[in-house]
């Protein structure tokens, strides 16, 4: 199937106008990594939590994690946002169009994605203020190359959610049975090897664990497991997700 | 060619029956209306149609594509206006034409003349600007309607085009309809559970209950099934003597005397009104007052299901309608 890419730019671009204009929405979804990154980070940081590695100071750990939490949440919402779109009956008016389904998938990822990274973006120039320090730009792309699979792993993962739910009710149980868990097996707030090794077990099939790594790796030089081993992990995870969302998606009625 | 032929089409959801093994075609340039009451399965039967339902069973074309084997022909070929609001709020009314416009693959130019020209034709090109969100109800239906035309269909769904409309807009938008169907040339098939709707846009109804058609046809030889108008004399008295003379009346078909009321059905009953006060004064009759009743869809509706749509409405409600989930919508 070829991908029809007006359609794809003029859902993004759709994306793009909606989030310009939900300012306060935008500020809503930077505020909650920030207050994690200031409460935990002035918490935490004289504890010296044991296990960071390379004499790390903790806010310094914690940056990437809130950016992997900022990036999981994001994404999955505009994964879920197709939910918003049946709700208000815009989704009908998408699949009544004669672009093909994955097509469509693609331009909600692109818009998904790019609101996403610059969520991301933001909140790492507000860590830069706060005295987080980036190595160089080879380091930054990296970082970002990670981000972007990240993005893209979870706007799949929010669209099989979206195509599987039909409505909003089952919001809560995803945040709170999927989404949380998925933020604390990750290893964004604390060391893996704090946790006892069953539980560490269930970390691994988490896909925000390699992301996070990644993106410690590329902005503090220390991970867990190799970068290059997160890299091909998330970029994995990211293409399985993606033609699961594509696949439920096309299945699910729109009606 | 016919703009739409229907064969056996049936839908069914988790056994319930929404559509029961429908058959019928729509000839190209007709305006079509779908009459009945909630949960009928008329939206059901547009969202098959509109590919956007698989059937159970059963087989449509619709400007002569299969609904099922060439979706994407069929899309591109419709136009439609759903029951409800199905525009991006967050977006302009113009912007709102525009995703829909580059969705069919509309170049630059074609874009910029046909949005222009569909704003006119709806009278919204000074709101063009305004976020949808700000719209009025009658607003919104307009761009929706705009919104269906801009790809220049062959066949136009409207599903309640007017419903929850004030009486204004409603006739504004029944102008706008006989205007577009005239102008262009468009199939159009309306849902309405509107009487006056069906009855004042229609060139054929199918009167539509419990997924079935129960009557298709034009909407003045449905109601001629009825036999004509009821003229019901209100009497001094009941007269037993007048009853019999108006019953060997050649153009009285049905004669009713209830108490003092002596209700007849026949052909142009207003013309006949001064002959049956005549007849009353012979009789020594005084007729205290007189009413007639053109009939109208709402009777005919009454002759096929035995029940007024009002009555179904309620009946729906009290059985609760099938939806998935309190968002399911109506169908």
């Amino acid at each position: 199937m070829i991908i029809n890419t007006t359609a794809v730019y003029v859902l993004w671009l759709r994306e793009m106008k909606r989030s310009i204009r939900a300012k306060s929405r935008v500020v809503g979804a930077l505020a909650m990594p920030l207050f994690f990154l200031a409460f935990l980070g002035l918490g935490f940081n004289r504890m010296g939590v044991p296990g960071l590695g390379g004499g790390l100071k903790y806010i310094h750990f914690l940056v990437p994690g809130i950016l992997g939490m900022s990036l999981l949440f994001s994404s999955t919402f505009a994964g879920l946002s197709v939910l918003w779109d049946r709700e208000f009956g815009f989704l009908k008016e998408i699949m009544v169009t004669p672009v093909n389904r994955v097509s469509i998938v693609v331009g909600r990822i692109a818009g998904g994605t790019t609101s996403a990274l610059i969520q991301g973006l933001m909140l790492l120039i507000i860590a830069m203020v706060i005295g987080f320090r980036i190595p160089g730009p080879a380091a930054f792309l990296l970082a970002f190359l990670f981000m972007l699979l990240i993005a893209v792993t979870f706007i799949g993962l929010g669209l099989i959610f979206a195509s599987v739910m039909k409505d909003m009710q089952g919001f809560g149980i995803i945040m709170n049975f999927v989404m949380f868990p998925m933020l604390f097996l990750s290893g964004a707030m604390y060391p893996l090897k704090n946790l006892p090794a069953v539980v560490q077990m269930l970390s691994y099939i988490d896909p925000l664990t390699f992301g996070i790594d990644g993106l410690r790796g590329a902005l503090l030089g220390v991970s867990v497991f190799p970068v290059l081993f997160d890299l091909l992990v998330m970029a994995a995870f990211s293409v399985v997700m993606v033609v699961l969302g594509a696949w439920f998606f096309e299945r699910s009625e729109s009606v | 060619m016919d703009a739409i032929q229907v064969e056996n089409l049936t839908k069914k959801f988790d056994g319930f029956t929404a559509v029961d093994d429908l058959s019928f075609s729509v000839p190209s340039g007709e305006l079509f209306g779908l009459l009945g009451p909630n949960g009928a399965g008329k939206t059901t039967t547009i969202n098959m149609l509109a590919t956007l339902l698989k059937p159970t069973s059963g087989r449509a074309r619709v400007a002569g594509f299969d609904i099922a084997r060439n979706r994407d022909d069929v899309r591109r070929s419709i136009g439609i206006v759903f029951q409800d609001p199905a525009l991006d709020g967050k977006l302009t009314g113009r912007e709102n034409l525009e995703f829909h416009a580059m969705m069919y693959g509309l170049d630059r130019a074609t874009r910029r003349t046909r949005i222009a020209e569909v704003l006119e034709l709806v009278e919204l090109a000074d709101k063009a600007k305004i976020l949808v969100e700000k719209y009025s109800g009658g607003m919104k239906r307009r761009l929706e309607i705009a919104r269906g035309l801009i790809h220049r269909p062959r066949v136009m769904f409207l599903d309640e085009p007017t419903l929850g409309l004030d009486a204004q807009t409603r006739r504004h938008i029944w102008d706008y309809i006989r205007k577009l169907n005239k102008e262009t040339g468009v199939s159009i098939v309306l849902t309405t559970h509107y009487m006056e709707e069906a009855d004042y846009l229609c060139g054929r109804v199918a009167i539509m209950d419990a997924g079935r058609f129960a009557a298709l046809d034009e909407p003045a030889r449905l109601k001629d099934v009825l036999g004509g108008d009821v003229v019901s004399l209100e009497l001094d008295a009941a007269s037993e003597s007048l009853s019999d003379q108006v019953r060997k009346l050649a153009w009285v078909k049905r004669v009713k005397l209830h108490g003092a009321e002596l209700s007849l059905t026949l052909e142009r009953g207003d013309r006949r009104i001064p002959e049956l006060i005549a007849l009353a004064q012979k009789n020594k009759t005084t007729v205290v007052s007189v009413n007639l009743h053109k009939p109208s869809l709402e009777d005919v509706f009454l002759h096929f299901t035995g029940k007024t749509i009002r009555e179904q409405d309620q009946d729906q409600n009290e059985r609760g309608r099938p939806s998935r989930g309190p968002h399911g919508g109506r169908r």
